[in-house]
């Protein structure tokens, strides 16, 4: 994608794009492709939502969804190809071996150049994850393609069948379409939550093709030392959450943030945050929502004092419900949220809290 | 100075993306004005260098892509207190998309290198207008260095065995990781905080004469990989989103007390999303 070395925008460059003519070579790659990330015994949910995608996009060119999976022996990889098979896979290229263990680049990356080489997909999407864009980026270099990182549409352009990845520019303030031309896999990732989940079908089932690993572990120089596991009751899971309520540099002090916990904790809901609030320190960077923090697709997302700025907006705007607060009638959130409070978070807030607790106490009742 | 370790640290100018604005009419960006910056990512891994250099003893190298005016970027390094500066500048590198500029980055690091060999690159965490995240892993698989990604913390480094031992931020946890030199590492945002340039610095970096490389001085083999040639990825369309349909409806009460306005909102919305009933209060239970 385009890293323009100069700061002008990306110019579209639509020349030549109608009448194009793969080269022969490249035309034997077939197929559609979704690398299935796994850690700690199941399977990331951005891989779903990828095979989810990468059903569309197979039936659309009428080729079949691979799902790639990688692993040691005993890491249940055999359940994680099934569960590719329940999201749309029609077949899943397995390759286990002790190496593959943990993540570690170099081994990754050879089982998946190798696999690409050999079996010649058209398309390999990945999670836009730290693992995912680590191996998307190594691979691409190796098999000197075209990557497209964090897309937000994926879609086959009728005219060529090739892949048209669209993406945010400018800190979202601009949406552009990529597409790989000549080369072959084209290749993008996704963040975690942008495409939506597909439901899970139970009676899939698909083929398993095992493929050796050409790599012994004396070859590879990177050796982990120690996993220091996230304390799992201390992770935020943002992107996951189905209800957050977050704040913004209008919560004026540190102090004030507790009104934001407080009607968080009522809800069941995580504490979000935008970036200012994260660099003076009110909470942590993990719970920043938008175009350098996490992307959030909640069904309900509370914003108090959140003036709705591009780069934040993309990463909320997902969200099915979204009520803004904000003491400004002309505050930009205003123009796409769901419901809108012009007034003073700092009073609306705990009213919010109350009116939430008083609910859930008579909704207790009645059952 | 000391020579114990070489380090190059990529850098690359963009333009301040909190300050451009979309015209509203046209959908081109407005750029008249917007200044450029060292991206913020690169800078997190200067600062990183700069310890290594006040722990270890290292040469700094900053190297950047870009137009003549990126020198300001890299004086902006050298004045934090890296050595040399590199500008890599010809006309044929404009249009590069991640793996152009991978390689003509590349390039250059194998010609610094034949003058003094490299123990370390360093690339930010990713660019805030390309923002991909690419051209670090791209440049260690050509340069076939090892490659760290997302690094919170540099352990230790035992120059003798050229060994090094890192801390990474991976899904689910960090890893510790012991590997080789060379070694490429893109650093995590937020693990430091940069310096203040001194005034001798400010002084050196103001005078001091910026290599300017062309494609033939930065050893450019393969003239079809740089640039708008060598880009695999074009970008087809630029389009500004749609913007979700409705606006806000405003909750408004005659008596406007905070109470009312909160007991409003929930009939409302419980009406409207029946859905959303099921899933308030929910977790812990
Ligand atoms: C490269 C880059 C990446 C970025 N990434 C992100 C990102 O990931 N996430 C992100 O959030 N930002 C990001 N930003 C920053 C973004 O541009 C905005 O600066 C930021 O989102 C604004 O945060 P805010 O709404 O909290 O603050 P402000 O824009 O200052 O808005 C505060 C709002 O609070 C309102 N207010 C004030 N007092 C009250 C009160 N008493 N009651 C109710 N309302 C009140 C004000 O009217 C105002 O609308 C990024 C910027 C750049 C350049
Ligand atoms: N034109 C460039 N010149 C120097 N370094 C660059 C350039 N483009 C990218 N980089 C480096 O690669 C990192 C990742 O960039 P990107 O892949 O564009 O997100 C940046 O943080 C820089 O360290």
């Amino acid at each position: 994608m385009s890293n323009p070395t100069a700061p002008t925008p990306p110019a579209a460059r639509p020349a030549g794009r109608r009448k194009f003519e793969l080269d022969p070579r490249l035309k034997a790659y077939k197929g559609v492709w979704v690398f299935i990330e796994h850690e700690r015994g199941a399977v990331h949910p951005v891989s779903f939502e990828l095979l989810g995608e990468g059903r569309k996009l197979a039936d659309q060119l009428g080729v079949e969804l691979a799902g790639v999976v990688l692993g040691a022996a005993g890491e249940h990889t055999r359940r994680f190809c099934q569960d590719a098979f329940c999201h749309g896979a029609d077949l899943c290229f397995l390759l286990e071996d002790p190496v593959l263990a943990q993540y570690r680049n170099q081994p990754y990356s050879r089982a998946l150049t190798d696999l690409v080489n050999k079996h010649q997909p058209e398309i390999l999407l990945l999670g836009a994850t730290t693992l995912g864009r680590d191996l998307a980026g190594s691979v691409a270099t190796t098999l000197q393609t075209g990557l497209t990182a964090d897309c937000t549409g994926l879609a086959i352009d009728p005219e060529n069948r090739s892949l048209a990845a669209t993406r945010p520019t400018f800190g979202g303030s601009l949406l552009c379409t990529i597409v790989t031309l000549n080369y072959r896999p084209q290749m993008a990732t996704v963040r975690p939550r942008v495409m939506s989940m597909p439901a899970r079908n139970d009676t899939r089932s698909g083929r398993v093709i095992e493929e050796p690993l050409a790599l012994l572990e004396t070859d590879v120089v990177t050796k982990l030392l120690e996993f220091i596991a996230d304390d799992k009751r201390a992770e935020v899971n943002l992107p996951f959450a189905d209800i957050i309520v977050a704040g913004g540099r209008g919560m004026k002090r540190p102090d004030n943030f507790q009104l934001v916990r407080d009607l968080a904790e009522v809800l069941g809901a995580e504490v979000g945050a935008t970036r200012p609030v994260v660099q003076s320190g009110w909470v942590s960077a993990d719970h920043q929502v938008g175009q350098s923090g996490k992307t959030v697709r909640p069904k309900l997302y509370i914003a108090a004092g959140i003036s709705g700025a591009v780069q934040h907006r993309v990463g909320m705007e997902g969200s099915d419900v979204i009520v803004a607060i904000n003491q400004d009638a002309s505050a930009p959130i205003f123009d796409f949220a769901t419901y809108g409070i012009v007034g003073n978070a700092m009073q609306i807030l705990p009213a919010l809290t109350a009116a939430f607790r008083q609910h859930l106490a008579t909704e207790k009742l009645a059952v | 100075m000391s020579l114990n370790m070489h380090i190059v640290v990529c850098i690359k100018q963009v333009p301040d993306s909190a300050q451009i604005r979309v015209h509203p009419v046209t959908n081109t960006i407005m750029r008249q004005g917007v200044p450029a910056i060292v991206n913020p990512y690169d800078l997190v891994a200067l600062e990183e260098a700069l310890r290594l250099k006040d722990r270890y003893g290292a040469r700094i190298t900053v190297l950047s892509m870009g137009p003549p005016q990126a020198e300001g970027a890299l004086r902006k390094a050298l004045s934090f207190g890296a050595d040399e500066a590199i500008l890599l500048t010809d006309r044929s590198f404009a249009g590069a998309d991640t793996l152009a500029t991978s390689y003509a980055l590349a390039s250059a690091i194998r010609k610094i290198r034949l003058d003094i060999p490299v123990d370390l690159v360093f690339a930010g965490k990713q660019t805030i207008d390309g923002d991909t995240a690419q051209v670090g892993p791209g440049i260690a698989i050509r340069l076939k260095m090892q490659l760290l990604t997302y690094v919170s913390k540099i352990e230790t480094i035992d120059l003798d065995k050229s060994e090094l031992t890192v801390q990474r931020r991976a899904e689910g946890g960090v890893q510790v990781l012991k590997t080789r030199l060379p070694a490429l590492i893109t650093v995590l945002e937020g693990i430091n905080e940069m310096r203040f340039a001194t005034m001798s610095d400010m002084f050196r970096a103001a005078r001091y004469p910026i290599r300017v490389w062309d494609k033939d001085a930065a050893g450019i083999e393969d003239i079809s990989k740089i640039g708008l040639k060598g880009s695999p990825t074009v970008v087809s369309k630029v389009f500004a989103p749609t913007p979700r349909t409705q606006k806000a409806e405003i909750i408004q009460t005659q008596s406007d007390q905070p109470g009312d306005v909160a007991a409003t909102l929930l009939a409302k919305m419980f009406a409207r999303f029946p859905q959303l009933r099921d899933a308030i209060g929910r977790r812990g239970e």
